[in-house]
């Protein structure tokens, strides 16, 4: 029988199944940050159990790190605690630690793909709800985020047990326009499924505008999956992902990496396999989008307004979208490009890549950013920033009146003190706009990381598709 | 795990959808690093005022809900961030079930390894419960996994779906990482059949 590329997955990492039970699922990358691991170390110790598979197991501090100097010491001593609680659960248990200090630090789900730990065909977790990442799915992997009792059980047994969640095509139809991202694409879906049309399934997204994405681009829809609501998203490998995974790290090579090539190309959907739902996205017609609200399904392309809460069908709908409106300081019918904005931030898992900062750097050669307004440049690893370095791209930043800064989550989640202050609007490019989380009061607004570059300048939204580049 | 049999409570309203684990437990208290005291953080920016006076608005401030520990909310319950955190904190505050129409994925997974019950029941029997929080005084519901069912006193009876290995782990307050524990031979097989260049 034809199978999807998920099946494939999910049937590959099987250890056990019983009828009316969870299947037990092994894992083959466990990645730890400091945030939601502390307690399952704990748990550990407690019961008195060890880690199965230190080797498959790698731990980076990425949340709570400060983007600021890094010869200083962390001035936040609860944060500090946390970073060397890490540290020492890693030396304990002997595993594998990019640490703050070290060449390789980042956000986890940038380090992951970077470094070759995510391959094709894997069963990826982190204690982290965008391990959709790894777009670790952008590599035909099985990648989800967990809770720490899970983080535990998988540190216990490298298992996890699992119900077999249902399968969505997302194909998408045509090629994307210019100036229109796989941020967009993302945002776009989330605005047509809602935050949680995915619920209980994982996305395989699919079709032209998919294909035509690079490796990066690819990460970032798989990223936002979460925000439709799904457990996991991904793409099938194609020749891209191999040329990407060559002479990574971790990556297989030699002798291995042509059985490792051959394995890999196994794991895509078969022709005529069944979906249990299938959304079909017309990547042609899509435009740069704004998100006007405190949930990332409350997004209208750059060209629209902000809506009418009397437009909602239900009475839920119409007081949801009052307090979010109310929340935002925005007036129904506002046109995006008139909101004004206080703060930008490039950045997080969702776009902190080489090409993020390549796009946004494109859009900000030649320009000072709007007077009005605070930026910044948070790479999503060393690498990532080494890269940059290299091709000038934090010259243009800083000349521009960008800060450019160290990797970590930063203001994607607002941990002190890259935070915003009450009643700050930020264009971000991070993947959450919920009520303060980049600071109590703040109004975030989602966007690709080029409309952010081009907001920085402007001072307010605009359609980035009429820039006009200094080349 | 504290097991979960029936349980009868005063009822709670938090009357909003898609309530995010971001608001559940705001990311700054994320720092600690045990598992226990996170109930004073519950709803916090919600909860409090900027010059940290309870926010009178606010509906668990409320006094009719004080010592609530069944939650009736809106659909799609705990989206976002995965951290667990989110359930710690509603049961540090004394809360054993939460009952909605949707909850996201990973929130609900979580609960079920806190002893804590999310029980989903349509819309229509949501906004029954949630109307009568509102307007009696010490209004009570009982949710009873043995019958996956949820009563009251004034004739509301509803029955819930659970899977049954997750509907037995709450019964019994079950460990299950004892119970992967147990397949280490199946485990064991498993592994070296894995491909030679991730093992």
């Amino acid at each position: 029988m034809p199978s999807t590329l998920f099946e494939k997955l999910w049937n590959a990492h099987v250890v056990h199944e019983q009828a009316g039970q969870p299947s037990l699922l092994y894992i083959d990358l466990h990645l730890l940050h400091e945030v939601t691991s502390p307690q399952a170390f704990a748990g550990l110790r407690a019961a008195a159990r060890g880690v199965r598979r230190p080797n498959l197991t790698f731990a980076t501090a990425d949340h709570n790190v400060p983007t600021t100097n890094r010869a200083l010491p962390i001035a936040d001593p609860i944060a500090a605690i946390q970073i060397e609680t890490l540290a020492q659960n890693c030396r304990e248990f002997n595993i594998q630690l990019f640490d703050f200090n070290s060449a390789e630090q980042g956000i986890v789900h940038v380090i992951g793909p970077e470094l070759g730990l995510t391959q094709p065909g894997m069963t990826v977790v982190c204690g982290d709800s965008h391990t959709s990442t790894h777009g670790h799915g952008a590599f035909g992997a099985l990648a989800f985020g967990i809770g720490t009792t899970e983080v535990e059980h998988v540190l216990a047994t490298q298992c996890v047990p699992q119900n077999k969640p249902r399968t969505m095509l997302i194909q998408t139809k045509g090629h994307l326009p210019e100036g229109v991202s796989a941020k967009d694409l993302a945002l776009g879906i989330i605005g047509q499924i809602g935050t949680d049309g995915a619920t209980g399934h994982v996305i395989e997204y699919a079709g032209e505008a998919v294909c035509s994405l690079s490796m990066e681009g690819r990460m970032t829809l798989c990223n936002m999956s979460i925000e439709a609501g799904a457990r996991a998203g991904m793409v099938a490998p194609d020749d891209q992902t191999f040329h990407y995974l060559q002479g990574r790290p971790f990556a297989p090579s030699g002798a291995e990496r042509d059985a490792a090539l051959a394995y890999w190309q196994t794991f895509k959907t078969d022709p005529g396999a069944a979906f249990d739902q299938v959304v079909e996205i017309d990547a042609a017609t899509l435009e740069p989008f704004v998100t006007w609200g405190t949930s990332p399904g409350m997004v209208v392309p750059i060209s629209g307004n902000v809506p009418d809460p009397r437009a909602g069908r239900t009475a839920a709908e119409r007081g949801s979208t009052e307090r979010a409106l109310e929340y935002m300081a925005l007036a129904p019918h506002t046109s995006i490009e008139n909101i004004s904005i206080d703060r930008v931030f490039i950045g997080s898992c969702t776009n902190a890549r080489l090409e993020d900062l390549r796009a946004a750097a494109r859009v900000v050669n030649g320009y000072r950013i709007s007077r009005s307004v605070k930026a910044m440049v948070v790479p999503g690893s060393q690498n990532v920033k080494r890269a940059a370095e290299a091709e000038g791209i934090d010259q243009v930043f800083r000349e521009a009146g960008f800060e450019w800064r160290e990797p970590g989550c930063s203001m994607c989640l607002g941990m002190k003190p890259d935070i915003l202050k009450a009643g700050e609007r930020c264009a971000s490019t991070s993947n959450r706009n919920f009520e303060g989380r980049q600071g109590r009061g703040g109004r975030t607004h989602l966007v690709s990381p080029m409309m952010a570059a081009a907001a920085a300048i402007s001072g307010h939204f605009t359609d980035v598709r009429k820039w006009e580049f200094k080349e | 795990m504290i097991p979960f049999r029936i349980h009868s409570g005063r009822v709670a309203l938090l009357d909003r959808a898609n309530v995010d684990t971001d608001q559940i437990v705001p990311k700054q208290f994320l720092k600690r690093i045990e598992r226990t005291g996170f109930g004073a953080f519950l709803f916090h920016d919600w909860r409090y005022l900027p010059d940290g006076e309870p926010n009178p608005s606010f509906s668990l401030n409320h006094p009719r809900y004080r010592g609530a520990s069944i939650l009736v909310t809106g659909k799609n319950f705990g989206c976002g961030s995965s951290r667990e955190h989110a359930p710690w904190a509603l049961v540090d505050f004394g809360f054993r079930a939460i009952i909605a129409p949707s909850f996201a994925d990973i929130f609900a997974n979580n609960c079920l390894k806190n002893g804590l019950l999310p029980v989903v029941l349509g819309d229509t029997q949501v906004a029954k419960l949630g109307a009568r929080a509102r307007e009696n005084e010490d209004y009570e519901v009982t949710v009873n996994l043995e019958e996956c069912t949820v009563t009251d006193s004034q004739g509301f009876s509803s029955v819930f779906a659970i899977e049954e290995f997750q509907r037995q782990c709450l019964l019994d307050g079950l460990d299950d990482i004892g119970l992967t524990l147990h397949l280490e031979a199946e485990i064991a097989a498993y592994e070296i059949k894995r491909p030679a260049w991730i093992r």
